[in-house]
């Protein structure tokens, strides 16, 4: 009813005490294509769709390699989702640089959630430098990013997801979705998450599949629809190649009317000898 | 140096070796660390490396040799960020010669070989200096016994000047093998007149089929 008064510039509030552009950055989200992570004690999975702007073009790159431990997978504005994987790469290798150690997880989006809402404060050295980064909840000349991560790594605590939202919150979870249709996931995996910190490596690829094809709602289930992305704790972040993704898929439509645990089929050596950021 | 009180460097000493072939890269640093007359332990690595097909070795402040990998291998990798590849040799070079230019009036105290394959998969190597000059070569030496083994290096393998047209290759027609045991023989001789060269020679040979390493024991005293 006010919303069309009060939703011009993120600066102004509503008369109910909302931001209606943070939350019309949030539905960019919504319409992006969907992505799912799941978690446990000892991997994390990310899986996307791929969606192509047309049948003439490729799809956008929607996983991204932040670290060895860590990595993303976005949904919304790919552009933005570019922008702020640079960042975070940029941070990682700083953080490695000056301490030697991979930077965690959690600090890791604590400073993106800083981003995303407001100017960052380093204390390096004896100096406080305060850094003005994307002021982007707070200021009326900027816009929120449209774009939502979930973020998957592994620290010295262990396995994590974490889901990092356009209005500068973020959470950890077992498993998420983001992204279009991504209820008919959340749906599947709320019924199963509660095992999931038991689940092999194979396991949560495979569950990570099948979350995958609920949010396609009919459509077919290829390798090409999907990438898959895994880290664990001693394998580094990478992508999963497509002949394996194939194989997987075709090993789980075998069985399509039984979804449940199956003990895993293939054992996957990966890409993990190859060139990073192999896709 | 003596009433110097703002002199920030320090020589650690050592001798580093390069020497580039057809098909691989030798090189080769020994593995002891001084300052002054004195010995600050003999287990210390002076090579680092940077890439698949690409290896640096460094004589001279230990302390800037240190920093000057970090940022070569954080520039490396956010290199493999947006190229989706590793880098090359030759690529890798001139990015060390633009690091080093950098601190041009507060220089790297560092002299650095580079050594690996190009995208032809041919051995090259790089010199420096301490501000960035560099020039690939067929073989190099840098540090406190480079001058012992220049010489050496000259007579046996009479590298072609790279100012002759049309370019001559500057990769020498020794077999793998030939080359590391030249590369032995020359640390030896090093050893027996330098007082920063010894206790062991850490040999790294880059080919086609990957990197491996080596240890060989020198004199030690």
């Amino acid at each position: 009813m006010f919303r069309n008064q009060y939703d011009t510039d993120v600066t102004t509030w509503s008369p109910a005490g909302r931001l209606f552009q943070v939350e019309y950055a949030m539905e960019a989200v919504k319409q992006g294509a969907a992505a799912v992570g799941l978690r446990s004690a000892s991997h994390v999975v990310l899986a996307t769709v791929n969606k192509a702007a047309s049948d003439l073009s490729s799809y956008q790159k929607k996983v991204f390699k932040i670290d060895d431990h860590i990595g993303v997978a976005i949904a919304g504005l790919t552009a933005d989702g570019r922008v702020l994987s640079r960042y975070l790469r940029n941070e990682c290798i700083n953080h490695a640089f000056v301490y030697e150690s991979p930077l965690p997880v959690s600090r890791l989006v604590v400073r993106l959630a800083d981003k995303a809402q407001l100017k960052r404060q380093h204390i390096s050295g004896l100096t406080l430098i305060i850094l003005q980064e994307q002021v982007c909840t707070q200021r009326s000349w900027k816009r929120p990013y449209g774009v939502g991560l979930l973020v998957a790594g592994l620290d010295e605590t262990g396995a994590h997801l974490y889901y990092n939202c356009p209005s500068g919150n973020y959470f950890e979870y077992q498993a998420f979705a983001i992204g279009s249709r991504s209820q008919a996931a959340k749906t599947f995996l709320e019924r199963r998450f509660e095992s999931f910190n038991n689940y092999s490596r194979d396991e949560l690829i495979k569950d990570a599949i099948f979350a995958i094809k609920e949010t396609l709602q009919g459509e077919k289930l290829t390798s090409a629809i999907c990438t898959l992305a895994v880290v664990g704790k001693d394998e580094a972040f990478h992508l999963i190649d497509q002949k394996i993704i194939e194989e997987l898929i075709d090993s789980m439509e075998i069985k399509e009317d039984a979804p449940a645990d199956q003990a895993p089929v293939t054992d996957e050596d990966g890409s993990t000898g190859a060139a990073p950021m192999d896709i | 140096m003596a009433l110097r009180r703002d002199w920030v460097y320090e020589n650690n000493g050592g001798t580093c070796v390069a020497i580039a072939g057809s098909d691989y890269c030798v090189i080769a640093a020994d593995t002891r660390l001084s300052v002054g007359y004195s010995i600050y332990t003999r287990e210390f690595s002076k090579i680092c490396n940077l890439a698949d097909k690409c290896v640096l070795a460094t004589s001279g402040f230990q302390g800037d040799m240190k920093a000057l990998q970090k940022n070569l291998a954080a520039r490396h990798l956010i290199y493999q960020h947006q190229h989706n590849k590793q880098m090359s040799c030759p690529a890798m070079a001139q990015l060390l010669s633009n690091t080093l230019y950098y601190k041009r009036f507060f220089p790297y105290y560092t002299f650095n070989i580079l050594g690996g394959l190009d995208s032809d998969g041919k051995g090259c190597v790089f010199t420096y200096d301490a501000v960035g000059s560099y020039e690939r070569v067929g073989y190099s030496a840098q540090g406190t016994g480079a001058g012992l083994i220049i010489p050496v290096l000259d007579n046996q393998l009479k590298s072609p000047s790279p100012l002759l047209l049309p370019a001559k290759d500057a990769v020498t027609p020794l077999s793998e093998a030939e080359a590391v045991d030249l590369v032995k023989d020359v640390f030896a001789s090093a050893t027996e007149r330098d007082i920063y060269t010894g206790d062991k020679v850490e040999i790294v040979v880059i080919n086609a089929s990957g990197i491996r390493q080596e240890l060989m024991e020198l004199r030690k005293d």
